[in-house]
């Protein structure tokens, strides 16, 4: 059951699913829909087959003629058949339809999202919870697999019967209808009276679960703190209250939901007994029929159709009410879908783009198709001009403003400037804006007043993926994906030979532990790399750093967790990568920033000071005191 | 791996009980239904008075009343034995790991632990509850229906041993070619949620290295090959339908057909009443079947689920409580004979190899070497967190083997690693040390970590709520609080394994010093990244590889060990490391 269930449906929503269906399936889906009719129709054939096959018999039975008898019930029966075989035809595809079509739809729904996903802004990340947004790819889309594969097509084929069952026993007697509908009313009114005590249970189930699931899990995270502090009794005292707890809302919800079948069963046996004294008052007593039939007499036929049409209206007005409620569910669910295919992608209107260059005889910067290793921002201009520009890592930022929230700056008045080939480092507490500033110079965010400039361009020009191609980051998160450790380093650069990425990787000081892994290159790598240690882990980020070769370069906390001798191997492998590219450093340890040609000390989104390493120990400021250890930081 | 899950069932064996009694007598009324039925229809057809009607009607509604009142119980027993079942399977396993040892826990992670306590014990209990609900229920109502189809139709019951092999042929044949496939295909779909996860995960280098596209393309492959397979295995399933449509189908054609016949030639006692009932049979052994199938389902799909819970349930703790243990710590004095330990005794390497080491009570010991060195090993046989491969440890002059688990562990308090704070206020948390200390002793042991400073700032100051996994206080403010936790045990050995890591080193000194004045009788050993942390300890341990390398003081180390002068060098020229 979906925390959001409470949601109210939006046709609108239902609509649109229907839509999307129709684009993805615009010659399946009617197909199916007709089928579907076409079977759910052909359901109420049997009760019209049987009443006039009690009539045959009430006919001939007194004078026990089968010869003459069986002269209209074989045809009867050749035609009953032939009708099957039309419905069984229909039901095969619309089954066979119903399956292609709701797998295709969603793996259409996933690739739809997906996508768009891929496009959305960092912000959207920030701001979302993973667990939440991985929702949407399985409950959201299970819920939505069930629409499409069970709600729609069940409330179909029971609308269908019920309207054609209504229809049928208006035209046999529209007595015996008016008491049968009443009957199916307080049915459908105990059902719903029962349902919505079962759910509010339900809802207390999956309350009182997930308390349990989160003492569970806490407690898991800490078994080895309750063991170290023999904590176990009590750790099972509280476990047992929950436990407990959970049993009785999960014991009631669930005796509610069983007893509902039970009960609306019965109901239905105790309307077919009403239907069959109903019917025998009526036969018996030769009351004259009002039905659509015109038909004045009640006969034995009307009545025996009537009673196993009792069932077959029972059945599926159950049916429907019970469908509809998963329908409302499912909307929520492609409501939530919707969510997330609706948010605004990430704009990207900038036009100069990156291409590889070289210089040409006039010592000119022109375009190459072939790798040359140097790289140029080609900026078209409006009187339809283009000049080149070679990509060098000068960055420069002049008096940037920037907050997450419109109302509250987290950067104030921010300037800087990165020679090509400088080291520039942010040093500062959590929450000093170290992160953000990286963030406005790969465009994750933009700034909100201020100019940054990169060789002289305007970044909210560059095109975003050309931009971020050019920037290389080693984050404090090693992120690695599912593949090979070669799949992973060539990530920097898809179009790296092998040999370039042996290459890179022992510029990073990683090839040697790679080599020795058992697979060598090929080792699998599973769940971020959870099999190689948190230096390890490092180092294929800096090699995947490498194969992608950036003028420029942002390391966030790249080695803040990883202890100081495994440090110090990484550190190679990153001082190596930071020759002759412009660098920007976030450090805790302040000994990786020492080197720095230019230190930045932030404070609450300002920069309180600067300089080299010396010059701001000889200041005797915030710097000189975190680096004798005066002060912490968190 | 059934005998060991169907124990948990326990004092709810009653419940189960009734649930199948009350089954049993739903299901018998159920088939009598249409038999009654039948003979009201006749008795309406034959133009029997208005009395006789009435008569078998209600004799009708009292059956529906029965059937309710079956249903009805059986419904709640049912929903009672499952989820008490489900109840005692998460007690038990919970109980089980309260049991399991530092090595247990090894085995499994803490998030599988908990999909196993939460999913898994809710997908046996839905299975459960199908089980004693239908699998008793479908079988019976499928021989009741049989019987009383021969004792009303006769011949014309013959249409069901057509019928019935058929279907039973086609479902299994069905289920039987599309679990695997849905097994299969299951797997890969987790995957691919877990690939969807490492996305946005790492989001920021995707979009870093401009890899959206890259990105897509790859998962729309994965997508449509689980498409493909899921669509393969869904159509096989949705040949259920079409099949019991032609049972039923060749079934009324049969019924109606031969059983006019007969009406008509007064074969049997056949008549309209027995037509329509035997419709009614059709359709109740159809569905049975039907059902039958899907509990064969549910429970092929629970079975992994079982697995899981079994796995749990039948890990035994690894460590032997000695018979007569000792239960008290003479002092803080440990030894560590030619120990050798390894985490698994497939393993080829040891982690620790040749241990010898003698600490005597009261001493301050350092530990120092990189990650995977051990340290955090050597530490844990201290209080038998772990059992050494070979050799022995001996706590206070006896082997730790020979203690009462509790009594050893009061004696050693040790601050992990990974040190964790749980939800509930400082103070209960802090009272994990002890259950009864006072507020006195609760702030003597925070001002020994330096942790009083902090917590007097907060509004709250000892009842601010810690959040689940602490993460509303700092690091170096978590740490302090754990170091206060363990003080609190007045333990004969302290062991902080790396915690004060996110403390600055001021603090960290005052902590040390206040560790040397307020309990010298403590024997403490420090596990430290930094030279600062460990170097006016008696004794400085430099373990490389499993391996004690050094053993000595800060001046001692300096001339004698390499590895302790490496470190030293890059600490001192690099500044203090300050995280």
């Amino acid at each position: 059951m979906n925390k959001n269930q409470k949601r109210k449906a939006n046709p609108k929503t239902l609509k649109r699913v229907g839509k999307m269906l129709f684009e993805f399936y615009p010659v399946l889906l009617p197909v199916t829909l007709v089928c579907i009719l076409i079977a759910s129709a052909a359901a109420l054939i049997p009760d019209i087959f049987i009443k006039n096959v009690i009539e045959v018999i009430s006919k001939w039975s007194d004078t026990s003629n089968w010869n003459e008898a069986s002269k209209t019930i074989i045809p009867m029966m050749i035609l009953l058949a032939s009708i099957y075989a039309v419905s069984l035809i229909a039901t095969i595809v619309h089954t066979q339809l119903t399956a292609i079509i709701t797998q295709g739809a969603l793996a259409k729904f996933r690739n739809k999202m997906f996508s768009g996903m891929q496009n959305l802004p960092i912000k959207y990340f920030d701001t979302h919870k993973h667990g939440d947004i991985m929702s949407h790819y399985t409950n959201d889309i299970d819920t939505l697999r069930q629409l499409i594969s069970q709600a729609i097509p069940s409330v179909l084929r029971a609308g269908t019967i019920v309207i054609c069952v209504f229809c049928y026993m208006l035209y046999l007697s529209i007595w015996m209808t008016l008491i049968l509908t009443l009957g199916v009313v307080a049915m459908i009114f105990v059902s719903k009276k029962l349902g919505g005590g079962s759910s509010k249970f339900f809802i207390r189930q999956q309350k009182s679960l997930g308390v349990t699931e989160g003492y569970i899990q806490e407690m898991m995270n800490g078994q080895k703190v309750v063991k170290v502090f023999c904590r176990e009794e009590e750790s099972k005292k509280d476990f047992d209250k929950l436990n407990n707890a959970l049993f009785n809302d999960s014991f009631k919800a669930h005796a509610y939901a069983n007893a509902l079948g039970p009960i609306i069963m019965n109901i239905g046996n105790v309307l077919y007994v009403i239907m069959a004294v109903a019917g025998g008052v009526f036969y018996l007593l030769n009351i004259r029929n009002v039905g659509l039939s015109m038909d004045p007499v009640f006969s034995i036929a009307t009545a025996v159709t009537f009673l196993n049409m009792t069932r077959q209206f029972t059945g599926n007005v159950n049916q429907c009410t019970q469908q509809i409620n998963s329908i409302v569910m499912a909307m929520a669910g492609a409501e939530r879908l919707f969510e997330l295919m609706d948010e605004i992608p990430e704009e990207d209107d900038g036009y100069v783009t990156l291409v590889n260059a070289k210089l040409g005889s006039d010592g000119n910067i022109v375009e190459t198709k072939e790798h040359t290793g140097m790289w140029a921002w080609k900026h078209p201009h409006s009187d339809g001009s283009i000049t080149y520009t070679q990509l060098k890592g000068d960055v420069r930022m002049v008096d940037v403003d920037f907050g997450y929230k419109e109302n509250k700056k987290v950067l104030h008045n921010v300037t800087l400037y990165a020679e090509p080939g400088q080291k520039v480092a942010f040093v500062g507490a959590t929450g000093a804006g170290k992160t953000t500033i990286t963030n406005l110079i790969n465009r994750f965010y933009d700034i909100s007043d201020g100019k940054i400039r990169y060789d002289g361009i305007n970044i909210n020009k560059i095109k975003k993926s050309d931009l971020r191609s050019s920037l290389g980051i080693v984050l404090q998160e090693t992120n690695l994906f599912t593949g090979t450790v070669l799949d992973n380093i060539r990530y920097g650069r898809l179009d790296a030979t092998d040999e370039e990425c042996f290459e890179a990787a022992k510029f990073a000081g990683a090839d040697d532990f790679i080599t020795r892994l058992p697979d060598g290159y090929d080792t699998q790598l599973n769940n971020n790399g959870s099999n190689l240690s948190q230096g390890q882990r490092q180092l294929i980020a800096i090699a995947r750093a490498a194969v992608a070769d950036p003028p420029v370069m942002i390391l966030d906390e790249a080695t803040s967790s990883i202890d100081t001798r495994t440090e110090a191997i990484v550190q190679k492998g990153m001082d190596k990568l930071m020759e002759g590219r412009t660098v920007f450093v976030i450090a805790h340890r302040l000994s990786t920033v020492k080197n720095s040609d230019v230190i930045m000390v932030l404070e609450k989104g300002s920069i309180i000071e600067r300089g080299t390493h010396q010059m701001l120990i000889d200041e005797k400021g915030m710097y000189y005191q975190l680096y004798t250890g005066a002060f912490e930081l968190e | 791996m059934i005998k060991k899950l169907a124990g948990c069932i326990k004092e709810y064996k009653t419940a189960t009980i009734l649930t199948l009694l009350f089954i049993v007598g739903e299901a018998i009324v159920e088939t009598l239904i249409p038999f009654i039925t039948a003979d009201l229809v006749n008795s309406i057809q034959s133009g029997i008075e208005m009395n006789e009607i009435f008569k078998t009607g209600g004799i009708l509604v009292v059956m529906a009343l029965l059937s309710l009142a079956c249903g009805g119980l059986a419904a709640a027993t049912c929903s009672k034995a499952a989820a008490g079942f489900a109840k005692n399977m998460r007690k038990d396993m919970f109980y089980r790991i309260q049991k399991f040892t530092f090595e247990n826990i090894d085995r499994f992670s803490s998030s599988s632990l908990v999909t196993r306590m939460t999913t898994d014990v809710t997908n046996v209990q839905m299975a459960f509850m199908m089980l004693i609900r239908t699998a008793l229920r479908c079988p019976l109502m499928l021989i009741f229906s049989i019987i009383m189809a021969y004792i009303m139709g006769g011949a014309l019951a013959s249409a069901f041993v057509i019928v019935v092999p058929v279907l039973v042929f086609g479902l299994l044949m069905v289920s039987r070619k599309a679990m695997p496939a849905f097994q299969r295909v299951f797997k890969k779909y987790d995957r691919l949620n877990e690939s969807i996860e490492e996305n946005v995960r790492g989001m920021r280098v995707v979009k870093g290295f401009s890899r959206e596209e890259y990105e897509k393309e790859k998962f729309q492959k994965a997508s449509s090959e689980i498409c493909n397979e899921f669509t393969r295995a869904e159509r096989i399933v949705a040949l259920n339908n079409p099949l019991m449509q032609l049972c039923m189908n060749f079934n009324s054609v049969f019924i109606l057909l031969i059983g006019s016949k007969m009406a008509i030639l007064h074969l049997n006692n056949i008549g309209v009443g027995q037509i329509s009932a035997m419709l009614t049979y059709g359709v109740q052994i159809l569905m049975s079947l039907m059902m039958l199938s899907m509990v064969y389902v549910m429970i092929t799909i629970s079975a992994e689920s079982m697995k899981r819970i079994y796995e749990v349930l039948a890990e035994e703790p690894s460590l032997k409580i000695a018979d007569k243990p000792v239960t008290s710590v003479k002092d803080g004095s440990i030894d560590f004979d030619n120990v050798n330990f390894k985490y698994n005794k497939k393993a080829k390497r040891y982690a620790l190899a040749d241990i010898d080491l003698h600490i005597k009570s009261g001493m301050t010991v350092g530990i120092i070497g990189g990650t995977g060195s051990s340290k955090s090993s050597l530490v844990q046989l201290i209080p038998r967190l772990y059992d050494t491969t070979d050799g022995t440890v001996k706590v206070g002059g006896i082997d730790v083997k020979d203690y009462d688990i509790k009594s050893l562990r009061d004696a050693v308090a040790m601050v992990l690693q990974k040190n964790l704070l749980f939800s509930g206020t400082i103070a209960d948390n802090l009272r994990w040390g002890n259950e009864n200390a006072t507020d006195e002793e609760l702030k003597e042991a925070c001002r020994l970590a330096c942790a009083d400073e902090f917590i007097e700032t907060f509004p709250d100051k000892y009842d601010t709520k810690i959040e689940q996994g602490g993460t509303n206080v700092s690091g170096g403010q978590k740490q302090r609080l754990c170091i206060a936790r363990a003080l609190l045990k007045k333990p004969k050995i302290l062991i902080l394994d790396d915690s004060t890591s996110a403390v600055d080193t001021k603090t960290d000194a005052m902590i040390r010093a206040g560790f040397k004045s307020y309990i010298p009788e403590t024997t403490k050993i420090i596990i430290a990244q930094r030279i600062s942390s460990v170097q006016d300890a008696d004794m400085i341990i430099i373990m490389n590889n499993g391996e004690i390398s050094d053993i000595g003081t800060h001046a001692e180390l300096l001339e004698s060990s390499e590895i302790y002068r490496e470190i030293y060098e890059q600490q001192t020229n690099g500044g203090d490391d300050n995280e």
